[in-house]
């Protein structure tokens, strides 16, 4: 298991071929990557994580302890970034490693379902000259609460 | 103890964390908001909703209901929008 909190951008393919490269044997590695998001609709100039770092690192570690014994994953790894990000820059990124495919898709959906609620992280646009804090949306709470 | 503070929470504070001696009638975390809010007016108006903060009591989660007795630190913040 690897939790990385970061205020450093990271190359995503750099990572998952890095992660892949350890997979001893195994038949299955599902990636996702968070990037910032800025449609025409919904502009962004830029997204501020602020994180509280030691409580990321047990509540990240917790969540993805849980996801190996749940879904018996051979590995995983989460990186989190917090700090002032552009649109289209890499947030987040969830590796799980597995036998089969089953488990390393939902292992993957899993972990992503408890950061966004679970992860003590904050996130504010900025956005013609305004900034405002993120909501949380109830589809998130309800994308956690399947898995219970 | 050590109260931190994070996100809108922390704004309308204007401050991230600081040190308090609540008294002995000051229990749990729920006790903790009410005697923060009773003796501070910021406290009060940035905390309306205490039922929506979230807290953590030595960088583990918690619910209203944990003691503080023994704690270092508090941290108390709204909603998290990880991931």
């Amino acid at each position: 298991m690897s939790i990385r909190i970061q205020e450093a951008s990271f190359d995503p393919g750099a990572e998952l071929n890095a992660f892949s490269e350890l997979n001893d044997g195994a038949g299955a590695v599902v990636t996702f990557t968070g990037l910032v998001r800025s449609t025409e609709a919904d502009p962004i100039e830029s997204l501020t994580l602020e994180c509280y770092p030691e409580l990321a690192l047990n509540q990240i570690g917790a969540i993805a302890a849980d996801a190996h014994t749940r879904f018996g994953l051979l590995d995983e790894t989460v990186i989190h970034r917090y700090g002032t990000l552009k649109p289209g820059e890499p947030i987040v990124q969830v590796m799980t490693l597995a036998s089969h495919r089953e488990a390393a898709f939902e292992a993957a959906q899993f972990l992503m379902d408890y950061l966004k609620t679970d992860a003590p992280f904050w996130k504010k646009e900025a956005s013609g000259g305004e900034t405002r804090w993120v909501e949380p949306r109830d589809v998130d709470d309800e994308a956690k609460a399947r898995w219970r | 103890m050590k109260i931190l503070y994070f996100a809108w929470l922390r704004e309308r504070l204007d401050r991230g964390e600081e040190e308090v001696s609540p008294p002995q009638d000051v229990v749990t975390v729920r006790d903790l908001i009410s005697w923060l809010r009773a003796n501070d007016e910021a406290a009060k108006l940035a905390m309306q909703r205490p039922e929506i903060i979230k807290a953590a009591i030595d960088a583990k989660i918690v619910t209203h209901d944990a003691p503080i007795a023994g704690a270092k630190t508090v941290a108390l913040f709204p909603p998290m929008t990880g991931g």
